[in-house]
C-alpha cells in the first residue's frame, strides 16, 4: 500500500473516527486554514526548499489561543506529547518533542497514526533501515542506534535476509517515482513513524499501552499489518488469542434487578444540591486549619523541614488543643483517635457507663477477626454484655435484643450489628454530648496548664515511668486483658477484684493507651508519686499495685 | 393452525414480549429517576462555593525521589505511620520504602509476574500484592494474555535479615483475571480486591475463604475504595463500564450506581466525610458525585488536558483533589470551586499511582519512568 500523503483531505470514515480522539481533533484543527489553524509553509534554505513546515513557536501559540493555556510551559508540554505520539515531528531530529522557536515540525500522514493501531513488526523496521542505506542522501544516513539496531537485525533475520533486501529495494524503486517533494515529506513522516514504534533509547515509548486495557485496544482477530504490505509465513503463525470476554446476554432476570435497582433508587429519599454543597463546603471549611497542604503544619511540615517534630508531638500522649477541639466536631473523630477514645472511655467511666463504648469496641474488633475466630467472640460478647445476669450489661430495648439474639444463634461477624448501632446512637446523642460539656474535655481543650513547680521537677525519665505506671490497665492493641475478656472498668469488676495481679505484665508499644490515671470526681488527674514503684525490663514493665 | 401450534407461538410471543417490555420499563424508570433527581437539582456547587474564599498561591514540590524499580510503577500505598510506602511495578518488584529517609526496608521479586495492586495492612505488619503471574516458560508476547495465576497474597513484614519475605506468604484471594486493586479492611483479616473479571471480593486473609462477593459491572473493575467511616460497611468501584457502583459489604448488593463518565473510570476515592467521591477517568475528567444528592455534582476538567487521569485522591480537608494523568503531570483541583489551582510536572512518563499520606501532609505518586515522588 503506497503512503498516502499530508491527509488534508481526509475520508468520512477518519473524519469519524478522530471526533472519538480529541488529540487527533486537535491536530485536524491545527491544519485548517479555515478555522485559524498554524501557518504551514515552505521554506528556503540554502540550495533547496523545505515543504509543509510549521515553527514551534506557532504550534505553541496555536495550542495556547485554541486550548485556553496560559502558560507557555504547559502548551509546550502538551506539545511534546502530541509529537511523541507521532502526530506531529521535528523535521531534523530523531527525538520527538517541541520547542518553542524557529525549529521546524511537519504534520503526520493519517496513515501512520496510532489510532490505527500499528505494531509494526521487525521484519518492517528492517526492511526500512535496509532501504535507507540504499539512499545516497546524507539527511537518510542511519543515526549511531539505528545502525545498531540494523546490525542486530541482520543477526537476527539473518536466513531471511535476501528477502528483506529485496523487499528494501522494491520500496526504493517505487519511492523513486514520487515527486521530489513529495517524497522529501513522506521520508520524513515515515522516519518519524520509526521514531514513535522505534524511539531513540532513552526516550518513552508512547506505544507502550496499559496492561489491563491491552486485551480491549488490540483487536486479536486482525491479522497484525505490515507498513510495506509485506505478507509472509511468519505471519500466518498466529499468536495466542486470549478469547475476549464473552459479552453476556442481557437475560430477563438482569431486566428485572435492573428495575427492582431503579425502583429503590426512586424511592431514596434525596437531598437538594443546595444542601449538598453547604454540606461540603462545611465540612471541608471545619477541617481547612487541619489540612497540612492547605494550613502549614506546626512546627512543620516534615517532608519540608525535614524534621520530625510533628510527628512527634502526634505520638505523644498529651494531645495538643487543636487534636482535642477536633474530637468536638463529630462522635467519629473522638472514635478515631485513641487518645480521644481513651478520654471518653474515663469519661464514661466516671459515669458508671463504660459498658456503652467497651461494647461498641469490642463488636469493631469482632469484625476485624479471622473467620475461625468469630463464633468464638460473638459467644464471649453475649457473655460480657448481653447474656441475663451479664457483668456489663448493656441497655437495649427490646426489639434489638428480640434481633439481637436471634442472630447469635447464627454467630456470623454482623451478629451485634443492629445493637451496635443503637449503642453508637445513643452514645452519640447523649454521653458524647455529656462529655463535650465536661471539665475534663474543656480543661483539655483550653489546655489548663499544671502548678509551674511540678513541671520543672519532671525529667524524661520520670515522664516515661509516670505515664506507664499510673496506669492499671493493660492496655494491647485488642484491648483485651492477658487473662482473657474485655476491658474491665476500674473498680468496677465482677467479684469486685482488682483487674490484675501485682506482677500483671503492660506492653510498652508506644502508641498505647496513655495518660494519666483515673479521674477523680473533678476530673483532675491524680498525681503520680515516688511511691509508684516501676522496674523496667526491656519492653516489659512490671506494674505494682499502689494500694 | 392447530391448538397446540397456537399454543406455541402464543408462548414464544409471551416470552419475547416479557423481554421488550420489561426493557421499556426499565426505560421508563431511569427516565423518570432523571427527573426526580432533575427537581433537586437547583444549584451547582462551584456557584455556591463563590462565597469561599480562594485559596493562596500553590508551591508544591517533588521533596523525595523513590527510585529502585526497574520498570513501570503500578501501585502503591501509605502505611498508617505516615512515612513508610509500598510499591510495585511491572516487572513483579514489589518494595516497602521509609520514604522519609528513602531507604528500601523490604523488597521481594517474583518472576514472571505483573503486581498491578499493593495494600499496607492498617498494624503495618503486613503488605498485599494483587498480581498476574504467567508461566515462566512463556513469557508474553504482546499477544498473550493468558496467563496463569490472578492472586493476591499477603506477605507478613519481617526484620529478620535471615528470612526471606516470601517464605512467609500467604495466597488470599484468586480471580479468573487480572487483580485490579486490592485493599484490606479496617483490620489485617480481611482484604477487598478488585478484578478484570468484573467482580469485586472480600476475603478472609487467614482461611484464603471468600466471604462476600460483588456483582454488578459490566466490564474489568479497575479500582476501588473504602468508605472512611468507623462504622460504615460500604466501599465504591470504578471499571471499564464507565460506572462508579457503591457497595454494601454485608449483603453484596449495590446500593447506588453512577453512570457519567465517558470512558473507564481508572481510579475512585471518598472524599473525607465519606458523603462522597471522586473518580478519575479515560475521558480525561475527574468528578465528584455525591451520595446524599445521589448525583455527579462536579466536574474537573480543562480543554487542555486530553489524556485520561489515572489515579485520584483528596487533601485531608478535602479542599484539595489530586489528579494523575497519562499526560505525566499531576493536577491539583479546587474541589469546590472545580478551578484548577496547579499543575505539577516532573515526571518522565505517565503517573499511575496517587495517594496522599495518612495525615495529609504529603502525597506520593507513582510512574512508569520507575519512580516515586512525595510531594509536599
Amino acid at each position: 500500500m503506497a503512503l498516502s500523503g499530508a491527509g488534508r483531505l481526509p475520508s468520512k470514515e477518519m473524519v469519524k473516527r478522530r471526533r472519538l480522539l480529541r488529540i487527533e481533533d486537535i491536530i485536524t484543527k491545527m491544519q485548517d486554514d479555515k478555522t485559524g489553524g498554524v501557518p504551514i509553509r515552505t521554506v528556503k534554505s540554502f540550495l533547496s526548499k523545505i515543504p509543509s513546515v510549521v515553527t514551534g513557536t506557532d504550534v505553541v501559540q496555536w495550542l495556547m489561543k485554541n486550548l485556553s493555556i496560559e502558560d507557555p510551559v504547559e502548551a509546550i508540554h502538551l506539545g511534546s506529547l502530541i509529537a511523541a505520539q507521532g502526530y506531529i515531528f521535528p523535521i531534523s531530529d530523531h527525538v520527538l518533542t517541541m520547542k518553542d522557536d524557529g525549529t521546524f515540525y511537519r504534520f503526520q500522514a493519517p496513515y501512520f497514526w496510532p489510532s490505527n493501531c500499528w505494531e509494526p513488526e521487525n521484519t518492517d523496521y528492517a526492511i526500512y533501515l535496509c532501504k535507507r542505506t540504499m539512499q545516497n542522501k546524507a539527511r537518510l544516513e542511519l543515526a549511531d542506534y539505528e545502525a545498531e539496531n540494523l546490525a542486530r537485525l541482520q543477526r537476527a533475520f539473518a536466513r531471511k535476509w535476501e528477502f528483506i533486501f529485496m523487499q528494501a529495494e522494491a520500496q526504493v524503486k517505487i519511492d523513486r517515482k514520487k515527486d521530489k517533494t513529495e517524497r522529501k515529506i513522506l521520508d520524513s513522516q515515515e522516519r518519524a513513524f520509526w521514531d514513535v514504534h522505534r524511539p531513540v533509547p532513552g526516550c518513552v515509548n508512547t506505544t507502550e499501552m496499559d496492561i489491563r486495557k491491552c486485551r480491549r485496544l488490540k483487536n486479536p482477530q486482525k491479522v497484525k499489518k505490515s507498513v510495506y504490505g509485506v505478507t509472509e509465513e511468519s505471519q500466518a503463525q498466529s499468536p495466542v488469542h486470549v478469547l475476549s470476554q464473552p459479552i453476556r446476554k442481557t437475560t430477563k432476570e438482569d431486566i428485572r434487578k435492573q428495575i427492582t435497582f431503579l425502583n429503590t433508587q426512586i424511592d431514596r429519599h434525596c437531598l437538594k444540591m443546595s444542601k449538598v454543597a453547604e454540606s461540603l463546603i462545611a465540612y471541608t471549611e471545619q477541617y481547612m486549619e487541619y489540612d497540612p497542604l492547605i494550613t502549614p503544619a506546626e512546627p512543620s511540615n516534615p517532608w519540608i523541614s525535614d524534621d520530625v517534630a510533628l510527628w512527634d508531638i502526634e505520638m505523644s500522649k498529651e494531645p495538643s488543643q487543636q487534636r482535642v477541639k477536633r474530637w468536638g466536631f463529630s462522635f467519629d473523630e473522638i472514635l478515631k483517635d485513641q487518645v480521644g477514645r481513651d478520654q471518653f472511655l474515663r469519661f464514661l467511666e466516671s459515669e458508671f457507663s463504660s459498658e456503652n463504648l467497651r461494647f461498641w469496641l469490642a463488636v469493631q474488633d469482632l469484625k476485624k477477626q479471622p473467620l475461625q475466630d468469630v463464633a468464638k467472640r460473638v459467644e464471649e460478647i453475649w457473655q460480657e454484655f448481653l447474656a441475663p445476669g451479664a457483668p456489663s450489661a448493656i441497655n437495649l430495648d427490646s426489639h434489638s435484643y428480640e434481633i439481637t439474639s436471634q442472630n447469635v444463634k447464627d454467630g456470623g461477624r454482623y451478629t451485634f450489628e443492629d445493637a451496635q448501632e443503637h449503642i453508637y446512637k445513643l452514645m452519640k446523642s447523649d454521653s458524647y454530648a455529656r462529655f463535650l460539656r465536661s471539665n475534663a474535655y474543656q480543661d483539655l481543650l483550653l489546655a489548663k496548664k499544671k502548678p509551674e513547680s511540678e513541671q520543672g521537677r519532671r525529667t524524661s525519665l520520670e515522664k516515661f515511668t509516670r505515664s506507664v505506671c499510673c496506669w492499671r490497665r493493660v492496655r494491647m492493641a485488642a484491648a483485651f486483658h492477658p487473662r482473657g475478656g474485655f476491658l474491665p472498668a476500674v473498680g468496677k469488676v465482677a467479684g469486685g477484684q482488682a483487674p490484675h495481679g501485682p506482677d500483671a505484665v503492660l506492653l510498652t508499644v508506644p502508641t498505647a493507651g496513655p495518660g494519666p490515671g483515673p479521674a477523680d470526681p473533678t476530673g483532675r488527674r491524680r498525681r503520680s508519686t515516688s511511691a509508684d514503684r516501676v522496674s523496667l525490663r526491656g519492653d516489659l514493665v512490671t506494674v505494682k499495685e499502689k494500694e | 393452525m392447530s391448538p397446540r401450534h397456537r399454543q406455541m407461538a402464543t408462548e414464544a410471543l409471551h416470552e419475547n414480549e416479557t423481554l421488550a417490555s420489561l426493557k421499556s420499563e426499565a426505560e421508563s424508570l431511569k427516565g423518570k429517576l432523571e427527573e426526580e433527581r432533575a427537581k433537586l437539582h437547583d444549584v451547582e456547587l462551584h456557584q455556591v462555593a463563590e462565597r469561599v474564599e480562594a485559596l493562596g498561591q500553590f508551591v508544591m514540590k517533588t521533596r523525595r525521589t523513590l527510585k529502585g524499580h526497574g520498570n513501570k510503577v503500578l501501585c502503591m500505598d501509605w502505611c498508617k505511620d505516615k512515612r513508610r510506602i509500598v510499591s510495585s511495578s511491572q516487572d513483579g518488584k514489589v518494595i516497602v520504602w521509609d520514604s522519609f529517609t528513602t531507604n528500601k526496608e523490604h523488597a521481594v521479586t517474583m518472576p514472571c509476574t505483573w503486581v498491578m495492586a499493593c495494600a499496607y495492612a492498617p498494624s503495618g505488619c503486613a503488605i498485599a500484592c494483587g498480581f498476574k503471574q504467567f508461566s515462566c516458560l512463556s513469557l508474553p508476547s504482546s499477544w498473550d494474555y493468558s496467563g496463569l495465576d490472578n492472586k493476591c497474597s499477603v506477605y507478613p513484614l519481617t526484620f529478620d535479615k535471615n528470612e526471606n519475605m516470601a517464605a512467609k506468604k500467604k495466597s488470599v484471594a484468586m480471580h479468573t483475571n487480572y487483580l485490579s486493586a486490592c485493599s484490606f479492611t479496617n483490620s489485617d483479616m480481611q482484604i477487598l480486591t478488585a478484578s478484570g473479571d468484573g467482580t469485586c471480593a472480600l476475603w478472609d486473609v487467614e482461611s484464603g475463604q471468600l466471604l462476600q462477593s460483588f456483582h454488578g459491572h459490566g466490564a474489568d473493575v479497575l479500582c476501588l475504595d473504602l468508605a472512611p467511616s468507623e462504622t460504615g460497611n460500604t466501599f465504591v468501584s470504578g471499571g471499564c463500564d464507565k460506572k462508579a457502583m457503591v457497595w454494601d459489604m454485608r449483603s453484596g448488593q449495590c446500593v447506588q450506581a453512577f453512570e457519567t463518565h465517558e470512558s473507564d473510570i481508572n481510579s475512585v476515592r471518598y472524599y473525607p466525610s465519606g458523603d462522597a467521591f471522586a473518580s478519575g477517568s479515560d475521558d480525561a475528567t475527574c468528578r465528584l458525585y455525591d451520595l446524599r444528592a445521589d448525583r455527579e455534582v462536579a466536574i474537573y476538567s480543562k480543554e487542555s488536558i486530553i489524556f485520561g487521569a489515572s489515579s485520584v485522591d483528596f487533601s485531608l480537608s478535602g479542599r484539595l483533589l489530586f489528579a494523575g494523568y497519562n499526560d505525566y503531570t499531576i493536577n491539583v483541583w479546587d474541589v469546590l470551586k472545580g478551578s484548577r489551582v496547579s499543575i505539577l510536572f516532573g515526571h518522565e512518563n505517565r503517573v499511575s499511582t496517587l495517594r496522599v499520606s495518612p495525615d495529609g501532609t504529603a502525597f506520593c505518586s507513582g510512574s512508569w519512568d520507575h519512580t516515586l515522588r512525595v510531594w509536599a
